[in-house]
């Protein structure tokens, strides 16, 4: 299929941006990596007579870290740089390992966060990480700026609850406390090229006694869109985490999904390797949480 | 919709065109710059044969507008040899290692090793492979690309000491 035709503006600020989307209305697109979107618009049809593009947004690309206010993406950083920046690589594992193996390294250079999460799609890699840490959107439009959750984020495969008009300024990522340990595993065909079969991030935050004060534990690619965990964090919440306890709540998580079939894996195969991967991150989440690394 | 004058800065060159904004650097580098060492194979981002060095990051020229890459700095598989009778080491590597068959995929695999190489300089061959796995090989079996890279990899480091 051959691409649509379509204007590209490119911005550099990101009031001028808001004035073009609001100004093109109706088939006007925002334009990141464009890793989803021109495939989209080349292989499924989809159409827009004007792209805007984020890439010359001033101060767009910034990703920064303070213990005060935890982490922020731009709206526009790009995947390889969010993986490799040391304070996402010291205090969020697992969004830094989903950053760094996920895709082709050529697509990490150009994909960005915001452009995953934005596309929504049920196997997006950045979308478990970031649910287990509790991040939000900043997302503006002419009229103003609110914070979404991203745990309220997500509504069916490829749909959020963002606004036509606004644009993701960034994402916000809050500092994790003391005793936490986090860790993401994947699982797909082409090692890591392909798109991720199943994919489940958690985080165990533990008390001074050593008990779970709080769990977090998301799925991908299992369900119509990134998923909490919710009856095995509770299960895993104000226990002493015996190893036990740990398959017990791996287990579980089982019950959270609802995968299909399709080329990439069966749901039975899916079912069984989100057992075996929480299992697996709980365990690590554990060992990180309590100090001893690896 | 009218076409978009921009200049692309390729291998130290300057160049003004006029593009269509819906093109792709892979198509324009071809198509207009006849710049036809970069290749397009899947066209969708999985096989890395159009692979060219943007800023010095590798991507994939298949999924990025050419009006996007305007004023920025783009390395093609014919901007690496530092003369016309010389090559590369990641190319004499390649030829000596026998890591080119077809050579479809060889443009697109030796930036994507200069761009591991710049970021890692002595990466392990696990590192090596995945560094690589963006892009597809299907003559060679990737073993004597990885040796290729690892052989180049030494021979850097050695020129940057010596
Ligand atoms: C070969 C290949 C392999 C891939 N492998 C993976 C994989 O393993 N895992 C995975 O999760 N994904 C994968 N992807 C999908 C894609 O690369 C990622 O989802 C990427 O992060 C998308 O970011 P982008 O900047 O390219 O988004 P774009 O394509 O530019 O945009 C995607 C959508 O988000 C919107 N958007 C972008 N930025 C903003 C913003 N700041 N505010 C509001 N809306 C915005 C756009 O309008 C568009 O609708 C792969 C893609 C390819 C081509
Ligand atoms: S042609 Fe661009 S990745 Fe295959
Ligand atoms: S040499 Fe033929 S595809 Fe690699």
């Amino acid at each position: 299929m051959a691409m649509p035709h379509f204007t590209v503006h490119q911005p550099k600020t990101l009031e001028q941006a808001l004035d073009l989307l609001s100004r093109h209305r109706s088939g006007v697109k925002l334009l990141a990596g464009g890793t989803d979107l021109l495939m989209k618009m080349r292989q499924a049809g989809l159409k827009a007579e004007h792209l805007v593009s984020l890439n010359r947004v001033e101060g767009l690309r910034t990703i920064s870290y303070r213990d005060e206010d935890g982490l922020v993406i731009g709206g526009a950083a790009r995947l390889a740089d969010v993986g490799r920046h040391p304070g996402v690589a010291q205090h969020y594992p697992a969004l830094a390992h989903a950053c760094s193996v996920m895709a082709t390294p050529q697509i990490r250079n150009m994909g960005t966060v915001a452009g995953n999460l934005v596309n929504a799609a049920p196997s997006a890699d950045t979308a478990a990480p970031l649910l287990a840490y509790g991040a939000s959107l900043v997302a503006v439009e002419r009229g103003g700026r609110r914070q979404i959750k991203l745990q309220d984020f997500f509504r069916g495969p490829g749909l959020s609850v963002l606004e036509p008009l606004e644009i993701v300024e960034a994402i916000r990522v809050p500092a994790p406390p003391a005793r936490c340990g986090s860790a993401y595993e994947r699982l797909s065909a082409r090692s890591q090229v392909d798109i991720a079969a199943v994919g489940v991030a958690g985080l165990l935050n533990l008390d001074l006694e050593g008990r779970v004060l709080r769990c977090r534990l998301a799925l991908g690619a299992v369900a119509p869109t990134p998923v909490r965990c919710l009856e095995a964090e509770q299960m895993l919440e104000g226990q002493a985490p015996d190893e036990a306890l740990l398959m017990r709540a791996g287990a579980s998580c089982v019950r959270s999904c609802q995968p299909i079939d399709d080329v990439r894996a069966s749901a039975a195969f899916r079912r069984a390797m989100v057992q075996v991967l929480a299992q697996r991150v709980l365990k690590r989440c554990l060992a990180l949480a309590q100090g001893g690394a690896s | 919709m009218a076409k978009q004058t921009i200049e692309l800065r390729v291998n130290g060159d300057r160049y003004e065109v006029a593009v269509d904004p819906w093109r792709t650097l892979a198509e324009v580098l071809r198509e207009e710059l006849r710049l036809t060492g970069t290749k397009i194979g899947c066209n969708q981002g999985d096989c890395g044969a159009c692979t060219v060095l943007l800023d010095g990051r590798s991507v994939s020229s298949c999924l990025t507008l050419a009006v996007e890459a305007h004023q920025r700095e783009i390395t093609t598989i014919e901007g690496l040899a530092p003369s016309p009778d010389h090559l590369h080491p990641l190319q004499q590597a390649f030829v000596q290692h026998g890591a080119v068959q077809c050579g479809f995929c060889t443009p697109g695999m030796i930036l994507a090793a200069k761009h591991l190489l710049e970021n890692n300089p002595q990466p392990t061959e696990q590192e090596i492979r995945r560094g690589l796995g963006g892009n597809l090989c299907r003559c060679t079996g990737y073993n004597k690309i990885v040796e290729a890279v690892q052989a180049a990899a030494q021979e850097l480091a050695a020129g940057k000491e010596g």
